[in-house]
């Protein structure tokens, strides 16, 4: 029973830190580049995607001995794609703000790497309170990554941090910083202080790990 | 015919899926090492970019709107996409082996590149028609195909720079298609 209980915490843990999805195992980039013009945002987002992954998590860890292995993949999808509508529907009624600034990278949560990945390499091989505990640490993880992201290109591009105004930067903001040149400059920046703090030889690529097509293209598309 | 060259442009250039909306960042980060895999799903995705428009467009102008089921949408979407993957994978390996064994594994990964699902669904959100939808899709996968092409060749430069040893690989890699996208700034106000 111990053991049990200290797996579950292992799982949930795990994704906020040692496998941070972002700053790790690099998946997920093409939200974490596009809504993190602001901190807002960024936090949005990824409670948004929290909430699909911890759904989409349960459901197919529930129906894991029910779906046949050949048709997982359009299965998976499905349901997934079923959590994007909801979650669109709640956010358009409760928080229209935020639904319009998120757009069209809202309805692209379906197709996150970090879900689908989490999907086919935890929640169809492990129980229920584990794919849920790994959902809730993985979207975590993401979102506080999510979350610095935003800030730092908020504070930079902007001169403000969550609507308020920074005294010295808010005069002449570096504008490049909200622009797309800027959130690749910026997350290549946080990989790089993430390499030095993690203090071993970082042979970082995107890889295949994570990648849910890996059993299907065996490393032929050369992401390496 | 205007308006045709300007989406068709401005999809490839100002608005360039990769450098300035951040859809297909895992390909274009994954696939551009050597320019012949760049190329090679450039093409693909361009291709299933087009078929998939060809078909999402008529379904949800066809099926869903008349029955007020627009909210299916993204699971209609996301599921023609994956079927349609399927099916020109084994067109490809039954009746054109050859141009198989060159597209035929970028064809699984192209699946969840949201620059696919993105393209149709920005179709139907800014309401284009069946033609105008064509020619964003089809501008849309060449300026993929572009981006990933050029990239391919800084990386291939960026394997002979000297970088320091926190900054190797992603780091590095981001910074590089920074300063790409910096370059694709200079298209914005060409229409205006």
């Amino acid at each position: 029973m111990a053991d049990e209980k200290k797996s579950l915490v292992s799982d949930l843990t795990r994704g906020m830190i040692k496998e941070n999805p972002t700053f790790v195992m690099l998946l997920g980039m093409c939200p974490t580049l596009a809504v993190t013009t602001q901190a807002m945002n960024g936090i949005g987002m990824g409670l948004a995607t929290t909430f699909v992954l911890l759904g989409s998590n349960i459901v197919i860890s529930l129906l894991r001995k029910v779906i046949p292995d050949k048709v997982r993949i359009p299965a998976f999808i499905v349901i997934i794609a079923s959590f994007v509508t909801l979650i669109g529907f709640l956010l358009e009624g409760f928080v229209p703000s935020l639904y319009d600034s998120l757009g069209i990278y809202l309805t692209l949560i379906t197709v996150n790497c970090i879900i689908f990945g989490r999907a086919e390499m935890f929640a169809s091989k492990n129980g229920v309170a584990a794919s849920a505990c790994d959902a809730i640490g993985m979207g975590l993880g993401f979102t506080g990554a999510l979350f610095l992201m935003g800030s730092v290109r908020e504070i930079l591009g902007s001169g403000s941090w969550l609507g308020l105004k920074i005294p010295v930067i808010s005069e002449s903001p570096m504008l490049l910083f909200i622009m797309p040149a800027g959130g690749f400059f910026t997350l290549g920046m946080l990989i790089a202080v993430v390499n030095k703090l993690k203090k071993q030889k970082p042979p970082q690529e995107v890889g295949c790990s994570g990648c849910p097509n890996e059993g299907v293209c065996g490393k032929a598309g050369g992401c390496q | 015919m205007k308006t045709m060259i300007v989406i068709l442009l401005s999809a490839m250039l100002t608005d360039n899926f990769v450098l300035s909306k951040f859809m297909g960042i895992c390909p274009f980060l994954g696939v551009s090492k050597k320019l012949g895999s760049a190329a090679g799903m450039g093409i693909a995705v361009t291709f299933v970019m087009v078929c998939a428009t060809l078909v999402t467009y008529p379904i949800h102008h066809g099926i869903l709107v008349p029955n007020g089921l627009e909210y299916f949408d993204t699971v209609v979407f996301i599921l023609i996409i994956a079927l349609f993957v399927q099916l020109v994978e084994n067109f490809l390996k039954k009746c054109i082996p050859s141009l198989y064994k060159s597209l035929g594994v970028y064809l699984p990964l192209i699946t969840t590149n949201c620059a696919v699902l993105g393209v149709t669904v920005l179709n139907i959100d800014n309401n284009y028609t069946f033609v105008q939808s064509i020619v964003n899709a089809l501008g849309g996968g060449l300026g993929f195909m572009m981006s990933l092409i050029i990239f391919s060749g800084v990386r291939k430069k960026l394997e002979y720079a000297d970088i320091p040893e926190t900054f190797k690989g992603m780091p590095a890699t981001l910074i590089a298609a920074s300063i790409v996208s910096v370059s694709f700034m200079g298209f914005a106000g060409l229409f205006r």
